[in-house]
């Protein structure tokens, strides 16, 4: 695996896109990376698009923004939403997205069009990440189902995972925090798959 | 010496604490907030004496600043591009000032416009004040220049600013500190007569600054921020870069076959040395900025007008908006990168839209039913995040300009001879710079309707406390001259529609002044209460 990953982080606001970038950054760093992780703030976190840049490299990172046909991984919490990044993907990057739309527009395309746009790609997985997170124990822990995933495409120990996941989480008490876990084993072992 | 993983505005936070920071004002804007929320926290969680204000308004806060600095210690102020437009009578003069304690000026452009009504540079500010300007484009830069911002505060005697802009204040990575340093204290400032903008004085200390500039110029042509490489072997063209320009002329170096000579330029004044030396050594330039062409404008007097400059003037850059990795790659010449498809139309956009069960979604629809059968109306907006208040399903506001603008455009509109005209606005921009504007209107007894949306906190940087509690509101309507008759409190919730648009009705068809002020707690401060939302 490589030294060096560029991730796009996409999804609605509100659907913990940034907790994402928080788990991996940490995880990241405990294993010697470095990471330029570019986020949005202000106006576009009211629900609307939110887009994170995330790049970790064990050498130095010149630009916080990831340029087109750069990124190894495109991670969605929302089908439509990764479809607008796909010009970020390299040849070989993989999409991974959530199986289930956020929606809060209008015009939300026809799902099923969405779907197959996203199995059209050359590496491409859709994640039924609500279950996930269900069977581990708290609809809430949908995106870290999407950082289990995620993990499964990265050169980052699983031990800094669970180390930054419980970071994060000890605020909220050792049952949150197992169920956490719990969502990041699970959607490691879907990506896995992959 | 520790390692930390921060935001950008967290690095310069940082920098200005480990520097010895006394006070930091500021105002709350995107993409600045979130220095002045460090220091706030780390101020708190260390038990530290730095005190950390947010103020009424930029302009307010960088005043204190310069009592800080009189004072004799080192002092930080915070805010957004546009909020300097605020601040810029005290700003331009305190460059006339015997600075004393350090005065460091940090503020946040946002290209591309994220969450800002422009993306005005705040370089041409520093130039206009003839000021020192720096330019970090890392989050070890921002420190480290946060840093140095202070010495060269002290022995210059001259307020710095630090240049963000939005990609940088917001990007996380991880910085080295130092340990911290004392707060500092100087004492008062002896010499009085170059503290007052008298005219008498300030000739004289025009005079002076104006002779501190070769200063300015040798610090900027010696500075380690500014860099210089040569390459003997290709002459083809030679590239400028500023701020995050030089991250993406970085990230696609490696694509070039010939690497091209590079002056990095940092710190301003501009380093004139190095780029006529650059300017020597190539035939023809490319001018990478992010913001506006700001150094590519001014080479013009500097170099040979028969060497051909390339940037955003010749389109060889798109001229508005951010840059990026790829725009720079193409003004290189390098073939953009292969990249993955979908055959995919336009998707909809998902524009953002205020919270489910926002009060100011109740405000808008009273005001919009209280309006419906009107031929004429206008309602004036505001910045907040009422300002979405101009997207359907509401559609209730018309002109959005700046801070404040809603009461003063709705006067004008008012005496232009328009009917019903309102003004819509929120607390915390009310008491920013609207309460002027309704002094104006009360003095003239102004035929409109002020609609005051008080949801007690600043909500759309992140729920700031605002200046001032919902009763005091009240006061201060009542102080400025409205008739006490026509102010009118509201309860803003869905079961109270009908008796809001009949009350709302009632003031807009009032020939006269009047104020209605809507009252609902924003959810999200609820949510903070109750421990839901952090």
């Amino acid at each position: 695996m490589a030294d060096k990953y560029d991730i796009i982080l996409s999804g609605v606001g509100g659907q913990g896109v940034l907790s994402v970038a928080a788990v991996i950054s940490i995880a990241a760093m405990k294993d010697g990376y470095t990471l330029r992780q570019s986020e949005v703030h202000g106006m576009a976190q009211r629900g609307g698009a939110v887009l994170a840049h995330m790049r970790i490299s064990k050498t130095v990172i010149a630009s916080d923004l990831i340029p087109m046909g750069c990124a190894d991984v495109v991670l969605s919490m929302e089908p439509m939403e990764s479809l607008r990044y796909v010009n970020f993907l390299k040849p070989e990057g993989i999409l991974i997205s959530a199986a289930a739309p956020y929606e809060n527009i209008p015009d939300y395309p026809d799902l099923e069009g969405i779907h197959k746009q996203i199995e059209s790609l050359k590496r491409s997985r859709i994640i039924d990440a609500k279950a996930l997170a269900k069977e581990a124990g708290t609809m809430k822990a949908v995106n870290m189902v999407m950082v289990g995933a995620l993990s499964s495409q990265l050169n980052i120990r699983e031990e800094s995972i669970v180390e930054a996941v419980k970071e994060i989480f000890a605020s909220k008490g050792e049952k949150i925090v197992a169920a956490n876990l719990k969502a990041v084993e699970l959607g490691k072992k879907t990506g896995a798959e992959l | 010496m520790s390692e930390m993983l921060v935001l950008g505005d967290e690095a310069l936070a940082l920098g200005a604490i480990d520097a010895g920071l006394g006070v930091a004002y500021g105002y709350p804007g995107t993409p600045s907030t979130e220095i002045l929320e460090f220091i706030q926290k780390y101020a708190k969680a260390n038990n530290s004496e730095i005190i950390a204000r947010w103020c009424t308004n930029e302009k307010t806060a960088y005043e204190g600043t310069v009592g800080v600095s009189y004072a004799g210690k080192r002092s930080l102020v915070t805010m957004k591009h546009v909020g300097l437009n605020v601040a810029a009578d005290a700003f331009m003069n305190s460059a006339l000032l015997e600075i004393n304690g350090g005065l460091v000026l940090a503020v946040a452009d946002d290209p591309g416009m994220h969450s800002s009504q422009n993306e005005q540079d705040s370089r041409y500010y520093a130039n206009f004040a003839n000021i020192i300007c720096l330019e970090p484009r890392n989050h070890q830069e921002t420190y480290d220049m946060t840093i140095e911002a202070y010495r060269i505060s002290e022995l210059f005697h001259i307020p710095v600013m630090i240049k963000m802009v939005t990609r940088l204040s917001h990007s996380r990575s991880v910085i080295t500190r130092i340990d911290s340093l004392p707060i500092k204290d100087l004492g008062t400032a002896k010499d009085k007569l170059k503290w007052m903008a008298l005219p008498a004085l300030s000739r004289n200390n025009w005079k002076e600054l104006l002779e501190k500039q070769k200063t300015f110029l040798e610090y900027s042509i010696d500075s380690k921020f500014n860099t210089l490489k040569i390459n003997k072997n290709f002459k083809e063209f030679g590239v400028i870069t500023t701020g995050l320009g030089g991250n993406y002329f970085f990230e696609n170096i490696d694509d070039l076959e010939n690497k091209p000579s590079h002056l990095h330029i940092a710190v301003y004044p501009v380093p004139l040395k190095q780029i006529k030396e650059l300017a020597a050594a190539v035939d023809s330039l490319i001018v990478v900025e992010e913001g506006y062409p700001f150094v590519e404008k001014m080479l013009n007097g500097i170099i040979s007008e028969t060497l051909p400059v390339h940037g955003k003037l010749d389109g060889t850059l798109p001229p508005s908006g951010e840059l990026n990795p790829d725009s720079v790659r193409l003004a290189l010449g390098l073939a953009p990168r292969v990249s993955q498809e979908v055959k995919i139309g336009i998707l909809p956009g998902r524009p953002p839209q205020l919270c489910v069960g926002c009060p100011h979604a109740d405000s808008f629809h009273a005001l919009n039913a209280a309006l419906e059968n009107y031929d004429e109306s206008i309602v004036t907006g505001d910045i907040g995040c009422y300002a979405l208040g101009a997207l359907p399903p509401h559609s209730a506001i018309e002109t959005l300009l700046c801070m404040g603008a809603s009461i003063g455009m709705a006067r004008g509109a008012s005496e232009a001879g328009r009917k019903h005209v309102v003004a819509s606005i929120g607390d915390g921009t009310f008491l920013h710079s609207g309460v002027t504007a309704l002094i104006d209107a009360a003095s003239a007894n102004t035929n409109m309707t002020l609609m005051i949306m008080d949801n007690s906190t600043t909500a759309m940087t992140g729920m700031q406390d605002t200046i001032m509690t919902s009763p005091m509101i009240k006061n201060i309507v009542l102080a400025c001259g409205v008739a006490p008759e026509h102010l009118r409190e509201l309860k803003v919730l869905p079961k109270n529609h009908e008796e809001n648009t009949q009350i709302m009705k009632e003031e807009i068809e009032y020939e006269g002044l009047s104020v209605i002020i809507t009252l609902r707690e924003c959810i999200h401060v609820v949510g903070k209460v109750r421990g839901v939302i952090k």
